[in-house]
């Protein structure tokens, strides 16, 4: 049998995710610091977003982190159907949170508000930086969200297959982590864009 | 007994979702309410508590060892340090 090492798997990835909080956190800086500097501009580009999408989306995430820890739990308890409901169910959020993010946007797009448009570079300069900001932010972790949802897809191949298990859920672990990360980081870009008043 | 100690049961889970979902409501209606710059503080409070909460449970940071405690713990005060030398630089320029 080939030798395992889950803690070192794990270890692995964290410093994978510790690269990916600093990815984040180093675009959030920016926010702050043009927060600062033109607050009143920033406050007129939330009231531009849509609030109901913001929390109709953090509530989405949010149940798709519970469905992913419901299912690793599962997959230790050897409660094989209930791996397989949270996987699909953190999927369905998965998809229903990008289909959110693609009429968002494409509001946004009707009325003339994406980078470089005419409306936002002849607006006052701190909108057009939130804007900037909003495309690059919630783009970059809707990318990320794509790519959760490819590994929870891939594991819930290997669960049918049963070549997750019990004693062999690293991937599914992993993968939670990743996943969980990214709904970590919606927590924060939820207020940063939808609540600020 | 001892295989059941590193994992979350399901009702553990449930309570932390509602618990998140209570914060979400918190933070929608607090910022419902014109504090100034009191908001923001108040918003990303919220947040880091909705984080802790994530963090500690759905990603078992509860269960971990030293090496993954400190080494997140360093992370953050990066973060930290990284957002503190940027305002302290924008703000006596």
């Amino acid at each position: 049998m080939a030798p395992l090492d889950p803690s070192g798997k794990k270890m692995g990835m964290w410093l994978f995710l510790y690269t990916e909080i600093i990815l984040f956190g180093g675009l959030f800086v920016l926010y702050a610091v043009y927060f600062a500097r033109y607050t009143p501009d920033f406050i007129d580009g939330a009231a531009l977003l849509d609030r109901g999408f913001g929390i109709v989306n953090t509530v989405i995430l949010l149940v798709s982190s519970f469905f992913v820890a419901a299912g690793i739990t599962a997959v230790r308890k050897g409660h094989t159907r209930i791996v397989l409901a949270g996987l699909w169910g953190a999927l369905a959020c998965g998809a229903i949170f990008l289909v959110n993010k693609y009429v968002e946007w494409g509001h946004k797009f009707e009325n003339g508000i994406y980078p470089g448009s005419e409306t936002l570079v002849d607006s006052p300069g701190g909108l057009n930086l939130f804007f900037g900001l909003y495309y690059v932010i919630t783009g970059l972790h809707g990318l990320h969200i794509l790519i959760g949802m490819s590994l929870l897809a891939v594991c819930l191949v290997l669960v049918y297959r049963r070549k997750i298990t019990a004693q062999q859920d690293a991937l599914l672990e992993n993968s939670g982590l990743y996943w969980h990360l990214v709904d970590l980081i919606w927590i924060f870009i939820f207020p940063l864009f939808y609540l600020v008043v | 007994m001892e295989k059941t100690a590193h994992i979350f049961e399901y009702k553990t889970l449930a309570l932390t979702l509602a618990g998140l979902l209570v914060m979400t409501g918190v933070t929608v209606g607090a910022a419902c309410i014109d504090l100034g710059w009191v908001n923001v503080w108040i918003a990303l409070t919220i947040a880091s508590i909705k984080a802790s909460l994530v963090l500690v449970v759905f990603m078992h940071m509860k269960f971990e060892g030293r090496a993954l405690r400190w080494s997140f713990l360093s992370t953050v005060c990066f973060l930290a340090v990284m957002i503190g030398f940027t305002f302290w630089d924008v703000a006596f320029r």
